[in-house]
């Protein structure tokens, strides 16, 4: 059941390949209160990787980590084969990690459009006298960034709301937005924060489809934190499990179900 | 009717993000511009270039310059008057030092001294918003100010403390100074200001403009789409001074030709502060329809009612202009926080679909 050591293709034909990003024991405290404690766990190229745990099992500190917003005190966080130095969350960014947030995070003041063009900033590089000038150089690369928003915006199904201030949305529309915005920097790790928080089955639907379609797609690799169990096992190749900040289980959705761990850590059991 | 939108196809991404996408805006601008460039410089009194027309131009750069910094960065400045001082002092020094420089190239590079000492004043924004931003903005204006002051090499050792604009010539043709007639000064500025106000269009729709706005609205998560905070706070404070500054050289060289320290004092920055909230943060025309409103109100206080036959005395009029700008301001804080500009919006909205609301 558990899957190969090496580059393999899926049950449904999508190919798997070598490690993306990898956690080598990572340890996070916050004065005396230890979030992640001595975690190790990898991210393989072109699959869908879950984080689940009851809550506060520290899986969107792991996710910050991850995205460069916490430093962990100890161990090391590999991405693309070498290991990362301690950068600014921009710079991790720009390395090419996307991410939405738990609670939405987009820019009110701004349109759609806007919200998802800010999302191709890094691959923007007109100067600032040539943003002044604008005739040239910035006026193409504004037309060339706006047509690859544009396919994100076809892809996502958000073309008639494009226009409209993001403050106006309702929540539904706004996660897909924020998940358009993350893809329009054309992200080789995309982090999702509970993408289906707060959703109906309509709406999960959707944004399930959208995930399954993104990584089909754009073979984009997929790191979530999802408490709907359903979505976690339908959609993930692998699933780590924590509880109070240590890993409890990694593997196959099947193998993660039947762990003895993660079922006592979903149902309770006393702690010794 | 007059604004139907209808029929107005957009073929290409250029001409779905240009500027004016409806025939009606770009028509009404035209208007505007022609009155700004040939009819008010041929129907124009002395007294309403010196009260009206160029004063507004000026104070509209003020306002556009904190604007950019306050409405599309969302750092909250009180020092703008200082800035403005920076401005004004640095053109001055170069005028008197280099008497054979340009004074267009002297007013334009005058900026950019205000850029630096904005750029300076800006470092704190790295570590605190908001409230505390404006104290440490608000820390720059007493500075500066005091710098004005005490400093006797920034007036050139005058005795009056204060610095007197001398006669500029540009090509034959007197600019600044006593000399200098209203209409050319009010060309000058005109060109300026609308240069500048190009520029700052271009800056708040490109990528740098939504560098800001995402700054502006949510820091976090700016910095983690790749937002480098540091360098889009620091842009903001650098365009946004280069533009008050020259506002503050246009201020003294064009419209005042001598100033004192305490022009530059907190007075002046709520002046343009007030103009850039009533007008509409995070709006460039917003700037002018808040000046033309902070500046034409008290000359229509005075002339109105003269016209009219009341009469009203001059200390009144002066109370009566303090008290309905203060409750103007009131006024658009709670109804419509995003100025004029907004209501422009409202009614241009309404008119679109107007005479048929659904």
């Amino acid at each position: 059941m558990s899957v190969p050591a090496g580059p393999y293709l899926t049950e449904d034909g999508r190919q798997i390949g070598d490690v993306l990003m990898e956690m080598k024991n990572i340890t996070l405290k916050f004065g005396g209160v230890v979030a992640i404690k001595d975690i190790s766990f990898d991210i393989r190229e072109g699959e869908i990787r879950a984080i689940i745990g009851p809550n506060g099992a520290g899986k969107s500190s792991m996710l910050n980590v991850i995205s460069g917003f916490y430093h962990p005190q100890e161990g090391e966080v590999w991405y693309k084969g070498s290991v990362r130095p301690a950068m600014k969350p921009f710079e991790v960014a720009r390395q090419g990690v996307g991410r939405t947030f738990q609670n939405i995070a987009l820019f009110e003041g701004m349109t759609v459009l806007d919200n998802v063009m800010t999302g191709r900033l890094t691959h923007m590089h007109a100067s600032v006298w040539d943003q002044a000038i604008w005739w040239g150089k910035a006026e193409r690369e504004e037309v060339f960034n706006r047509d690859q928003v544009e396919k994100v915006i076809d892809f996502l199904e958000i073309q008639a709301i494009r226009k409209t201030p993001v403050g106006r949305l309702p929540y539904g529309l706004k996660k897909r937005v924020e998940l358009a915005r993350a893809l329009a920097a054309e992200p080789s790790l995309l982090l999702l924060d509970e993408p289906m928080a707060g959703m109906n089955v309509e709406e999960k639907e959707d944004m399930s489809r959208f995930i399954l379609d993104v990584n089909d797609e754009f073979g984009t690799t997929i790191a979530l934190i999802e408490h709907d169990m359903g979505v976690v096992m339908d959609l993930s190749d692998r699933v780590v499990v924590m509880d109070y900040g240590k890993k409890i289980g990694d593997g196959t959705p099947d193998e993660v179900r039947n762990d003895q761990a993660v079922i006592d850590a979903y149902l309770g059991v006393p702690h010794e | 009717m007059l604004y139907r939108t209808a029929g107005q196809f957009k073929t290409s991404y250029r001409a779905d993000q240009a500027l004016f996408p409806i025939k009606q805006d770009s028509f009404l601008l035209g208007i505007i511009l022609i009155c700004a460039w040939v009819v008010f410089p041929l129907t124009a009194s002395e007294f309403t270039f010196q009260t009206i027309l160029t004063p507004i131009l000026i104070y509209s750069l003020a306002a556009l310059g904190l604007n950019i910094l306050t409405g599309f960065a969302g750092q909250l400045s009180l020092g703008t008057g200082a800035f403005m001082g920076v401005g004004a002092y640095a053109c001055y020094k170069m005028i008197t030092l280099m008497p054979w420089m340009n004074p267009v190239i002297a007013i334009l590079l005058s900026g950019v001294f205000s850029a630096g000492v904005g750029v300076a004043f800006g470092i704190p924004s790295l570590r605190i918003k908001g409230f505390y931003l404006a104290i440490a903005t608000l820390a720059a204006q007493f500075f500066l100010v005091w710098l004005f002051e005490k400093w006797s090499w920034l007036y050139n050792d005058n005795a009056s403390g204060a610095i007197q604009v001398p006669n500029l010539d540009m090509f034959g043709l007197y600019v600044a100074g006593p000399q200098a007639s209203s209409i050319t000064q009010y060309y000058l500025v005109l060109i300026i200001v609308s240069l500048l106000t190009y520029v700052a269009i271009n800056l708040t729709r490109g990528n740098l403009g939504r560098t800001w706005k995402a700054t502006r609205d949510m820091d976090i998560a700016a910095e983690l789409i790749g937002i480098n905070l540091m360098k889009s706070k620091l842009t903001a404070f650098a365009v946004s001074s280069y533009i008050v500054g020259v506002s503050g050289a246009l201020f003294v060289f064009m419209w005042r030709g001598a100033a004192e320290p305490n022009l530059f004092d907190i007075p002046l920055s709520f002046r343009v502060l007030f103009i850039a909230i009533i007008g509409g943060l995070g709006s460039i025309m917003g700037n002018y329809l808040g000046a033309i409103l902070i500046v034409g109100l008290p000359v229509v206080l005075n002339t109105v009612p003269a016209a009219l036959g009341i009469h009203i005395e001059s200390a009144l009029v002066e109370h009566l202009n303090i008290m309905i700008i203060g409750s103007l301001i009131i006024f658009f804080l709670i109804i419509e926080p995003h100025g004029l500009a907004q209501l422009w919006r409202l009614i241009r909205e309404k008119l679109i679909i107007w005479p048929f609301p659904h």
